[in-house]
């Protein structure tokens, strides 16, 4: 649970700052496209090392399986859970639980479901909204980016996908560190609970900036 | 003060339980929650009813052996500064009138016996996996043969002091018993004499904890939340670092 | 010697039977009695030990050290307790300390010295050789407690700490913050775990010992009741150890636990275990004060203090009511100081506590009246506390430092009252907390039947008439690891030439048919009292007669008026619900029937000894001053009750006590 989740954390940090290259124009931001895809005349990212067009399948194939253990973890743990539960508490109040906490497995599936549509949208392109891959976009991810975003409404859908992934980070990351063994003192745990929430709205704040920028007309 | 209250009543493990209500009259606020049960008991007695079964001893908030769920939180805690245990919190915190829901420790390691009275022997089984310094009665060298830093020392007791009362459990939406093991494995892995065991320790202990049924911690930190010893969460991160360095570790190395 | 031709008092209340002697502390001098004892003791071959069986009821830090270390030994170990587990025996609750002849101070204590200060705070009640050996083997009490992984109190060295403790004038007594017995216990438990794993122990967790069995004038097993399924069961072995505590609840109101009975005790008396000494009880002066008729238990603090707290009432009756701090300097009555100005507040335990009883009969206790019954059986309402004032040490020092000193004690008074102990008198009374007395055993600890061994509160031997500080976890571990385990053997090398015991076994047929008989009894009488309401009358009863000071008139008075309610128990008490059940109503209803037979036994023996030692106050046998006064002509002897039936009389056997090492002395507080 732990791992996997730092891994994804780690990606979405990491993919974070790849959308930032918007900001640099469609032609940086095709590139980058282009070269973790290995599509780029210098053969892409870490050739010679691996073939051209190998790393994004080797990346691909790391992600799909930390998620798919990240969701096994989840589910034997959710089982776990259900069968030391025998029965509920009439009245039950909880004191020190974060709705994050709260919210991390039914989160979890929800943020899945996104995901899903979000891989459909802009890796397969089966699910674009506001054209097609290819003709409306002229191969070009930078126009689909533009295109998906200049829709109110999907970023609103991205805004809201965005805060349940910051709430799902926000308890992720200070738990998996605790399950790490980080968390031995009391000051230990104020420091990282403290991390997770910069990690949180980080990732908000850096996900949701170019969206936003599309949306008000800054990048066209 | 007269008070409602809403008990669990469950005759015994096989059968089912409900809620169910009684009027308390001529409650004192100077009387411990017990008492105030203590009272409905006498009045169930007289009147021929079965009187509620529930735990307890030594009244003085360190056998452990009271704990039931008072209007949602593990030993009444609710949301006062001061950890308690049920016998320790008194009806001054209530008022009159109250509507008060009483309800025994639910998890599956720890099945219902009857009424508010449940079986903790899960937690026994997870000291006997390995909670202890293998030291057999003469064995053991001069006392201050080990010295062993202030601090560790404090944390160790800090550790010790867990009474073995479940609320930890109770509370815990995973209901799991995490806390409770943390507690022995810091307090040994502080010391010098628990030492040559510690990775053995921990594995045997954590293993036995999953055994018994109790779910996963997920670090939510409604355990500390309600501990009356307010054993520390962080105990749980010493405990899960000492189980990844176990697992580096030969056993008996 | 201690025989006098003289009718001893309360004559008409017993009858005198043969001296018995301690026959197994070898002669020679004191400090070599113990090593000779256990040289001179017959052995077990290591690999016969598996095929011994022995039986220990209780879990505390004597039963549960005993089983651990027995079980360690090889012996096949089956524990009892009525509690859910092991870990919560009333050992739990103690808070000062141990105390253990290290002289890590440096200050001039030993062995010697324990001993001594042990004996005198007895008041020379206590066994000489049982004393002596204990102090031996404290200091490796602690080492074993350490290795067990004990967090005890350290210094920044990383060395364990000290501090003196209940007015002895060196520091050897180990803590582990105000929960040592806790961390001890959890030790003990520990190690006891690790032998239920190992498979040598086998624990029996909510399971009461109701009778224990005796064939062929040997303790041979117990029957107990399942106290999740109510069965009723034997369980048969070559000895037997009862570690079942002390008997403070005959008095209802108590610092024990509320479960804390005498039943096994008591029903080993009943089968001729003798009772010795069960009138000297420890009342503890500085507890939190009963807050009404519904108080179900007494909670104690530490006696520290007193020694920067001043303790007052007021001069008059009518101020009681008032706001302490509304009343005038020179309306306040520092009783303490005033009759004992040399002293003060720091007169002794039993003093202390006298005199507070004597405030509050006077009508100048302070705090909610509690209802009580006078000698007419008329109810009368009565404050019983008096103020325990630290308004002065907070100037003097300053409130932070008092809270440094004192401040989990402030924190869990506030918690108790609701009050705030920074801002006005607490309120104290004294409680039962302690009692010396308890089942007769020889150096050996083995009791008056064969083979049925008494360890911890539940026997007499170490404490006399009265126990210090840090004492009792000291006696506990100490007969728990390291003397059973070296007397027990000398018992069960012979084992092999007991007779053989099955279920069929007329003793066990026998046994199983009372406990089952007695059960059905306190079921069938249905009648319109609750079992509480009859232990609270016995401890009003108890506590007005038998309590901190005793009266020949007075404890005649509480003769007739427990076998007046001994007998409306056995036709009006009112046992709801079934055996076979979870029945809480049903084993109180046996314990509180036992402790009723005890109480009468405590005010018969109170009643003989008409003198005052220690923790036994005869208002008969007091100085000018108003302090005790021990009749050492008369009454130098341990008192061993041997039970002749229901309705007998007892026999009184006298153990006479020999003090070849230490001289007698009158005990003095000047």
């Amino acid at each position: 649970m732990a791992l996997t989740g730092l891994l994804l954390i780690g990606f979405l940090l990491m993919h974070m700052f790849g959308n930032f290259k918007m900001f640099l124009g469609e032609e940086a931001f095709n590139h980058y496209a282009g070269w973790l895809k290995g599509e780029t005349p210098d053969g892409g990212i870490l050739y010679p090392i691996l073939p051209a067009g190998a790393f994004i399948w080797v990346f691909r194939t790391v992600l799909v399986a930390a998620v798919l253990l990240h969701v096994y973890s989840a589910l034997t743990l959710w089982q776990r859970a259900k069968a030391a539960t025998p029965s509920s508490y009439q009245a039950k109040r909880t004191l020190s639980q974060t709705y994050s906490a709260r919210t991390m497995r039914w989160g979890g599936v929800i943020l899945a479901g996104v995901l899903i549509f979000h891989l459909a949208q802009f890796t397969v392109h089966s699910a674009l909204t506001a054209g097609s891959f290819g003709a409306t976009y002229a191969d070009s991810p930078y126009k689909m980016f533009v295109g998906e975003f200049q829709q109110w409404w999907m970023v609103a859908l991205y805004a809201i996908w965005m805060a349940t992934v910051a709430m799902h980070v926000r308890h992720g990351f200070w738990s998996a560190f605790a399950t790490l063994g980080a968390n031995t003192s009391p000051k230990a745990q104020t420091v990282l609970n403290a991390c997770a929430w910069a990690a949180a709205i980080l990732l908000y704040i850096g996900f949701i900036f170019a969206p936003v920028a599309v949306l008000f007309g800054w990048i066209h | 003060m007269n008070i409602t209250l809403r008990v669990w009543r469950q005759a015994n493990a096989a059968s089912q339980g409900r809620m169910v209500t009684y009027q308390v009259q001529d409650v004192s606020e100077d009387m411990s929650f017990l008492e105030m049960l203590d009272l409905l008991n006498e009045d169930l007695t007289v009147k021929g009813e079965e009187p509620v079964a529930f735990d307890h001893d030594c009244r003085e908030g360190i056998c452990g052996m009271c704990g039931v769920v008072i209007n949602g939180t593990a030993h009444g805690r609710g949301n006062s500064p001061v950890a308690t245990t049920t016998c320790q919190l008194h009806m001054r915190s209530f008022s009159d009138g109250a509507v008060i829901d009483v309800e025994p420790w639910r998890a599956g390691s720890f099945p219902v016996i009857k009424d508010l009275v449940v079986n903790r022997s899960a937690f026994d089984r997870i000291i006997q996996a390995g909670g202890f310094v293998s030291v057999s009665t003469g064995a053991a060298p001069e006392a201050h043969a080990n010295a062993v830093s202030k601090l560790k020392a404090d944390r160790a007791f800090d550790a010790a002091t867990c009474i073995g009362c479940g609320a930890c459990v109770a509370a815990c939406p995973n209901h799991s018993g995490m806390l409770f093991a943390a507690a022995k494995i810091t307090h040994l892995a502080m010391l010098p004499q628990g030492q040559p065991e510690r990775p053995l320790r921990i594995k045997k202990m954590v293993a036995a904890h999953d055994e018994e049924g109790f779910g996963g911690c997920t670090n939510i930190g409604e355990c500390a939340a309600v501990c009356p010893k307010e054993i520390p969460l962080d105990v749980i991160g010493q405990l899960n670092r000492d189980l990844l360095a176990s697992l580096f570790k030969r056993d008996g190395k | 010697m201690a025989t006098t031709s003289k009718t001893l008092p309360g004559a008409d209340f017993f009858t005198l039977g043969a001296e018995i002697a301690d026959t197994k502390a070898p002669a020679g001098p004191i400090e070599k009695k113990w090593s000779q004892r256990k040289f001179g003791a017959k052995l077990v071959n290591p690999a016969n030990r598996r095929k011994m069986t022995v039986i220990i009821v209780g879990t505390g830090l004597a039963g549960g050290a005993a089983a651990a270390s027995l079980g360690e030994a090889g012996y096949n170990v089956l524990n009892f307790c009525y509690q859910d587990s092991p870990r919560r025996a009333h050992s739990i609750a103690a808070q000062g300390g141990i105390n253990a002849a290290k002289n890590y101070r440096n200050d001039n204590d030993s062995v010697y010295r324990l001993f001594y200060d042990t004996v005198k705070g007895g008041d020379y009640r206590a066994r000489e050789t049982n004393v002596y050996r204990l102090a031996e083997i404290s200091a490796n009490i602690i080492d074993q407690c350490v290795a067990q992984g004990v967090p005890f109190a350290r210094e920044y060295s990383g060395l364990l700490d000290n501090r003196s403790f209940g007015g002895v004038q060196v520091q050897r007594t180990f803590y582990a913050r105000g929960q040592t017995g806790q961390q001890l216990l959890i030790g003990a438990y520990q190690a006891l775990e690790r032998q239920v794993a190992a498979g040598t122990v086998k624990n029996y967790t909510r399971n009461e010992m109701l009778e224990v069995i005796v064939a062929d004038g040997r303790a041979r097993g117990i029957v107990t009741r399942d106290l999740v399924t109510g069965e009723i069961e034997t369980y048969l072995g070559d000895a037997v150890v009862l570690a079942t505590g002390g008997y403070g609840n005959v008095f209802y109101l108590s610092t024990n636990a509320m479960g804390s009975n005498v039943t096994a005790a008591w029903r080993a008396h009943r089968k001729g275990a003798y009772m010795a000494n069960p009138c000297y009880t420890q009342i503890h002066p500085t507890c939190i004060p009963v807050h009404g008729d519904s108080q179900s238990k007494l909670t104690l603090m530490s006696e520290s203090l007193r020694n920067d707290g001043r303790i007052w009432v007021p001069k008059r009756v009518e101020d009681c009511d008032k706001d302490p701090r509304d009343i005038a300097e020179e309306d306040r009555d520092y009783y303490l100081e005033r009759i004992y100005p040399s002293f003060g507040n720091l007169v002794p335990r039993d003093i202390a506590s006298r005199q507070a009883k004597n405030m509050c009969d006077e009508g100048r206790g302070v705090g909610p009246a509690v209802k009580e019954f006078d000698h007419d059986g008329n109810e009368v309402h009565v404050r019983r506390g008096v103020y325990l004032d630290f308004a002065e040490a907070i100037e003097r020092l300053g409130k932070d430092e008092v809270a440094a000193r004192y401040g989990n004690l402030f924190d869990m008074y506030a918690q108790i009252t609701g009050e705030k102990p920074y801002e006005a008198p607490m309120r104290i009374y004294p409680a039962v907390h302690y009692v010396m007395g308890g089942l007769w055993v020889d150096y050996d600890l083995m009791s008056s039947i064969q083979g049925l061994y008494v360890a911890g509160e539940a026997n007499f031997s170490d404490h006399g008439a009265n126990r210090l500080g840090a004492s009792a976890l000291m006696q506990g571990l100490g007969d728990g690891y390291f003397v059973l385990p070296n007397t027990i053997n000398d018992y069960l090398a012979d084992s092999a030439k007991f007779d053989k015991i099955d279920e069929s076994h007329p003793a066990v047929v026998e046994a199983l048919a009372d406990v089952k008989g007695r059960v059905e009894k306190l079921l069938a009488i249905q009648g319109t009292r609750s079992v509480d309401s009859f232990h609270k009358e016995l401890g009003h009863i108890m506590w007005e007669y038998c309590g901190m000071e005793r009266t020949e008139e007075g404890l005649q008075i509480a003769i007739a008026k427990i076998d007046k309610l001994n007998e409306e128990f056995w036709s009006n008490v009112k046992v709801t619900g079934v055996n076979e059940d979870f029945n809480q109503a049903l084993e109180k209803a046996g314990r509180v029937a036992d402790f009723i037979e005890l109480g009468r036994l405590l005010c018969v023996d109170a009643l003989h000894r008409r003198e005052s030692c220690g923790g036994h106050f005869r208002a008969e046998s007091q100085t000018e001053e108003g302090e005790a006064l021990r009749d050492d002509d008369q009454f130098l002897y341990a008192a061993a009750w041997e039970y002749t039936g229901e309705g007998a009389k007892p026999v009184l056997h006298k153990e006479p006590l020999v003090y070849e090492a230490i001289e007698l002395k009158q005990r003095s507080y000047k």
